[in-house]
Formats: structure tokens, C-alpha cells, sequence
């Protein structure tokens, strides 16, 4: 269970840094801890996976991934494993998830492509289908984005 | 962006320093002043290229429910919808598709309970009963760090 504490914590840390040479002993003092214990929690978080990543967040479409494309790919249930395991061993395959499959929707994995133009983003997607040996798969681009927010997390 | 700059993103995209000097641990790994890792900093996130440095939180260990879902919305109605689906704070990114099932949205909330409300909640009254819910079964990677080249 997360004490008050740790939700404080999480609030804040959800935010960004100061800029400034100790930004942690910053963020302790608002907090009305000390520095250490502030490390101290979020190296425990970082540990026990509540925080997944603790690192810099960029616009990834502002450094050069310009092109990406969800693509949903309908694989036999004795397949999964195997098929994951090679889509995730490239560096373009930035996520991969199973989902369920309904009536209307077969596909039952799910990556993120990335890639510096939709050619090469298509090529890749190309050569993954090939590896993996799946044709039934589609490339879903984005061609609006209307929302894209970092989650807000214990908020009133 | 120049040299130094792509060397400190790919350094500290994945990992941030957790001491009392961070940006002086930088510093020292790039061979450049404390002060001059701030100021490359500040730049990355004036130009847009850095969102922010914190953490990024796995919300099921926090207790929250998330999903991503698809609906199909007839090109008139793509603002409207988009307006009450934007309008919950747990709906963190929503992007139009190019498939009939052509809006995309993930939702995160407390619990599951909240989401279907949510859900049912479209269904009344954009009167779009195609919707479906989507939410992990398994999760084989999520990395979101970039190797940012020449």
C-alpha cells in the first residue's frame, strides 16, 4: 500500500525537475522531507517497478522519429511467444503488447513502429512481417494527433 | 542539434541521476562543466526536443486501471467525439487512425469500474455503440528511449 507520503511523492515526481545544481533538495524541502529520504524513495520505487523509467521524456517526433505507425498483427495462440520474441529484438519496435481479439477485431498483437520516414517505417514493418512469418497484420497510421498528456496521477 | 547535445540526450534518457548532484554527474561523464549541462538542458526544452525529467510510473502498480479502446465516429462527428473523450483527465493520448476504427484513445483510471462508466458514458451520448476496450494481456516491451544518431 502507498502511504501519504509516497503519494506526495508520486504527485510531484510526475512533474519536472528544477533546473538547478541540487534540484532534489528542492523538491524535499517542498515536500517537508529531507533530501535523502527523497532519494531514498525514489530509488525504492525505481526498484520495485512503480517507477518504470526515472529519465528524460522527449517529443520523439521533435528528434528525428517523424514516422510511426501502430501495427496490430493476428498471430495463433501457440505462435504468440515466439513471434513476440522476434518483434521486440528490434530497436524500431518500441512496444508490444497481446490484447484480446473481439468479433469485429482480430488482431491480437500490438507494436509501436518507429522509424525516420514512412518509407523506412513500411520497409521495417516489411521485414518484421517477413521474419516472423505473419501476413495478417495492418499499418495503422496516425494522421491526427488530439490528444497526448503525461497522466496526472493521485490528483484531488 | 549538435554534438554535445545528442550525447547528453542518449545519456540520460533512460536513466537520470538520483544523487544530490545530477547534473554534475553529467557533467563529468561529457567532460563539460556543471553550468553548461543546465544551459544544454534549458535549450533541449526551449526548442521542444525534452518533455520533461521525472518519473514515468507503471499505473497498475499505483492501483489504476488503464485500457486502450477504438471507436468508429463518422467523420462529422470526429470534433464532438473527440471533445467528451478529451474531457476525462485520465485520457492521456487520443489520435485518429487511418482504419474504421479510427479514433484511438487510452484511458487510465482508479479502477475498472470508473472506465466502464466512462465507456457507457460515450456510448449515451454520442449514440456510437462500436466501441471496443482493449487492455493488456501481456506485456512484452515498452522502451520508450531513442538512440538519437548523427
Amino acid at each position: 500500500m502507498l502511504s501519504c507520503l509516497d503519494k506526495k511523492i508520486i504527485r510531484r515526481i510526475q512533474e519536472d525537475i528544477p533546473l538547478t545544481p541540487e534540484p532534489y533538495k528542492e523538491i524535499a524541502m517542498e515536500l517537508g522531507i529531507s533530501e535523502n529520504e527523497l532519494l531514498d524513495k525514489l530509488k525504492e520505487f525505481s526498484k520495485n517497478g512503480i517507477i518504470r523509467r526515472y529519465g528524460t521524456i522527449l517529443n520523439h517526433r521533435n528528434v528525428g522519429f517523424k514516422a510511426n505507425a501502430m501495427v496490430v498483427w493476428s498471430v495463433p495462440e501457440d505462435r504468440i511467444e515466439d513471434v513476440s520474441k522476434i518483434m521486440i529484438s528490434y530497436d524500431q519496435v518500441s512496444h508490444c503488447y497481446q490484447r484480446p481479439t473481439t468479433q469485429g477485431w482480430p488482431y491480437n498483437i500490438f507494436t509501436m513502429v518507429h522509424a525516420r520516414s514512412m518509407e523506412e517505417c513500411e520497409n521495417r514493418v516489411e521485414k518484421i512481417a517477413f521474419a516472423v512469418g505473419i501476413n495478417n497484420y495492418e499499418m495503422l497510421n496516425t494522421t491526427d494527433e488530439l490528444k497526448k498528456v503525461s497522466m496526472k496521477y493521485f490528483i484531488e | 542539434m549538435d554534438r554535445k547535445s545528442k550525447d547528453l540526450l542518449n545519456l540520460i534518457q533512460a536513466n537520470f541521476p538520483l544523487e544530490s548532484r545530477p547534473f554534475l554527474k553529467i557533467a563529468k561523464e561529457l567532460d563539460i562543466t556543471e553550468n553548461q549541462v543546465i544551459d544544454i538542458i534549458k535549450e533541449l526544452k526551449d526548442k521542444r526536443y525534452i518533455r520533461r525529467i521525472g518519473g514515468i510510473f507503471d499505473s497498475r502498480k499505483l492501483g489504476y486501471y488503464s485500457t486502450l479502446c477504438a471507436i468508429k465516429v463518422p467523420a462529422s462527428k470526429i470534433t464532438e467525439v473527440a471533445k467528451l473523450i478529451n474531457s476525462n483527465n485520465g485520457v492521456t493520448h487520443n489520435y485518429i487512425r487511418n482504419h474504421p476504427y479510427n479514433m484511438w484513445f487510452t484511458v487510465i483510471a482508479p479502477s475498472i469500474k470508473d472506465v466502464k462508466v466512462f465507456i457507457n458514458e460515450i456510448k449515451i451520448k454520442t449514440h456510437i455503440e462500436d466501441i471496443i476496450e482493449l487492455p493488456v494481456v501481456k506485456l512484452f516491451k515498452i522502451n520508450v528511449v531513442f538512440n538519437i544518431k548523427e
